[in-house]
């Protein structure tokens, strides 16, 4: 029997480390790949460059940093807001009846596909812009709107646990002490449950600057600095979803660099999350 | 190729014995009870050795029936068939040409993949294809290799149908798309600044494009980039002021293809050369095509195989059928 509970432990360990190694191997892959051309042209010509034409060998990814930045920046303005409000209608305000229904069709909003998402947004968002507000219409507004709602719930899921996480005399300690119920959430809950509101938000910020397919469906992928929020653009991850299927030589590796950024990015947020709830279960 | 790959399974569940699959925890806490199960001492061992890597008998003999097939799969794969790699725009063409093929000779496999014009004549050049589609003309490097037009291309300029014009000069054109006219007004339009619709670095029809229309000028870095024929006139039909390019047989009635000083885009005036925004469809090959090769470009060459191109909005090779 021992015998028997060994092998099968050596085996699931095999199986664990084999999703571990896998990881290192794509990492390995993307820095092999991507790395010559950075250093073939210089670091800061391929950060800071403002020309993205493969064919004439320029290759500067920085309208697309910025872009990956405004788009992110335009979600989290609509996310933020929302997600919180409804974290707090969720986990203080509401009756039970309404949660029943209202909790499984936000977990809904997570599994829907991100191409649906892209093709909502085309047909219904795109047209109302190119309608009211003018330019083309596939816009850094239309982007950021859909990937607002795309990290709503990835915010209200994981700030509705910190909320729920606080040891009940929190509150009742509020209202003992002459709180109003609103004053006791805004005043002491929430700033108690904090840090895990604010790693929810890294979070929702590593979906938004990841997310391509709905991207490419509705940023135009124009490569220049975009100067209002009306403006096309493309950001890090839709430059390599576009251009992979024909890129070869020079081109794909300046892909692959793209990716290495992308990666120092994702990263770092992820990083970051992990450090905040961490610190908010000690 | 997807197909060897679903009929896969049910070649598995139809050898596989009728009796009932085991439960994947019968190994579990069941060596002492399963030994009266063997026959002979190697046959307990079998049973035992199962048990302890989790999994009944019954299980083991089905792991070597998947391999038996996961193997005689790869050897029939290989076996025989060709691959053509290449242009992702001749790409639905030949998987129709391909299927077509296979419909008239079922002991022949064609495998059809995209890539773009240049890995399908790279594949070509070290061998990992048999014959590479290409959607522009072979450069001077790779002249050497043996190519034939199966059909040609005509890339439509398109723009909304609710905009006046009809007919604009190639000058025109290059110019709005390097950025130097800005407004529909310039060209006796309606006072709208002009959207620009192109393709992705690296697409066939993008390269023809540059070269037709453009020449040395660079297309605008504000124009929007869609990926597909399909999406750039998608854009189009849905923008009064955009402008774009597409392959001539997928214009349909949500767009409107602009003449070029004066000259539609028809069958006639492709055919005479008085449209020439004409881009040629080839089938590359390192040498003279022979065997399975060569059968399947005879047959892409037969009015049969044309004729599905010609209904597919490619102008054929065949004059006859272009008359039709």
């Amino acid at each position: 029997m021992e015998v028997k509970e060994k092998i099968i432990e050596k085996i699931f360990l095999l199986i664990a480390l084999s999703s571990v190694t896998i990881l290192a191997l794509i990492t390995f892959f993307i820095f092999e790949e991507g790395l010559p051309l950075i250093l073939k042209i210089g670091p800061k010509a391929f950060l800071l460059g403002e020309k993205w034409i493969p064919s004439k060998g320029s290759f500067g990814i920085f309208p697309m940093i910025v872009s990956s930045f405004w788009v992110t920046l335009g979600a989290l303005l609509i996310g933020i807001p929302l997600g919180l409000a409804c974290t707090i209608f969720l986990s203080e305000l509401i009756p039970p009846s309404i949660g029943i229904l209202l909790r499984p069709a936000i977990q809904l909003l997570a599994a829907i596909p991100s191409v649906i998402y892209g093709f909502w947004g085309l047909i219904v968002l795109v047209p109302l812009i190119q309608n009211y507000l003018g330019g083309p219409g596939l816009s850094i507004l239309a982007g950021s709107l859909v990937l607002g709602f795309m990290i709503l719930p990835t915010i209200i899921t994981i700030s509705e646990d910190s909320l729920k996480a606080l040891p009940p005399s929190y509150k009742a300690g509020a209202l003992a002490l002459g709180a109003t119920h609103w004053q006791a959430i805004w005043r002491v809950l929430i700033p108690a449950a904090k840090s895990g509101i604010v790693a929810s938000v890294i979070l929702g910020m590593g979906r938004a600057i990841g997310e391509t397919m709905a991207m490419i469906m509705i940023l135009g992928n124009a490569v220049k600095l975009p100067s209002s929020f009306l403006d096309s653009a493309r950001t890090l991850t839709t430059n390599i979803g576009i251009e992979m299927g024909y890129a070869s030589g020079d081109h794909r590796q300046a892909l692959f660099a793209t990716g290495i950024v992308l990666f120092f990015i994702i990263m770092s947020l992820n990083t970051l999350a992990i450090f905040l709830s961490r610190r908010r279960t000690r | 190729m997807t197909k060897s790959q679903a009929s896969k399974p049910k070649q598995i569940s139809s050898a596989f014995p009728p009796s009932p699959p085991p439960s994947p925890l019968r190994g579990v806490g069941k060596v002492g009870t399963t030994r009266n199960r063997g026959e002979g001492r190697f046959g307990h061992w079998v049973l035992v050795f199962g048990d302890y890597l989790g999994f009944g008998i019954w299980n083991l003999g089905f792991l070597f029936l998947l391999l038996f097939f996961l193997f005689g799969g790869a050897c029939q794969r290989s076996k025989a068939g060709i691959t053509v790699a290449g242009s992702t725009s001749v790409e639905p063409f030949a998987e129709l040409l391909a299927e077509e093929y296979m419909s008239h000779h079922s002991q022949s496999r064609i495998y059809v993949q995209g890539g773009g014009s240049t890995a399908g004549i790279e594949a070509v050049i070290t061998h990992a294809a048999n014959i590479g589609m290409s959607s522009r003309n072979l450069t001077d490097g790779e002249k050497k290799l043996y190519a034939v037009t199966i059909a040609k291309d005509a890339i439509a300029i398109i723009v909304n149908p609710q905009n006046p014009i009809q007919d604009l000069p190639l000058e025109q054109i290059s110019e709005m798309f390097s950025g130097k006219i800005k407004n529909w007004k310039e060209l006796g339009g309606p006072s709208h600044s002009i959207v620009l619709v192109t393709r992705e670095e690296g697409s066939g029809t993008r390269e023809s494009f540059q070269k037709f229309v453009m020449g040395k000028e660079d297309i605008s870095l504000g124009a929007l980039v869609q990926d597909s024929n399909g999406a750039v006139r998608q854009v189009v039909a849905s923008n009064h002021n955009a402008i774009g390019y597409i392959s001539l047989g997928l214009v349909n009635a949500q767009v409107k293809a602009l003449k070029i000083s004066g000259v539609e885009p028809n069958l006639t005036d492709i055919e005479n050369g008085k449209y020439t925004l004409v881009r040629p469809f080839l089938f590359v090959f390192n040498e003279e095509p022979a065997g399975e090769a060569k059968s399947f470009l005879e047959f892409v060459l037969s009015p049969l195989a044309q004729k599905l191109l010609f209904k597919e909005g490619l102008v054929p090779v065949l004059k006859k059928i272009a008359q039709e």
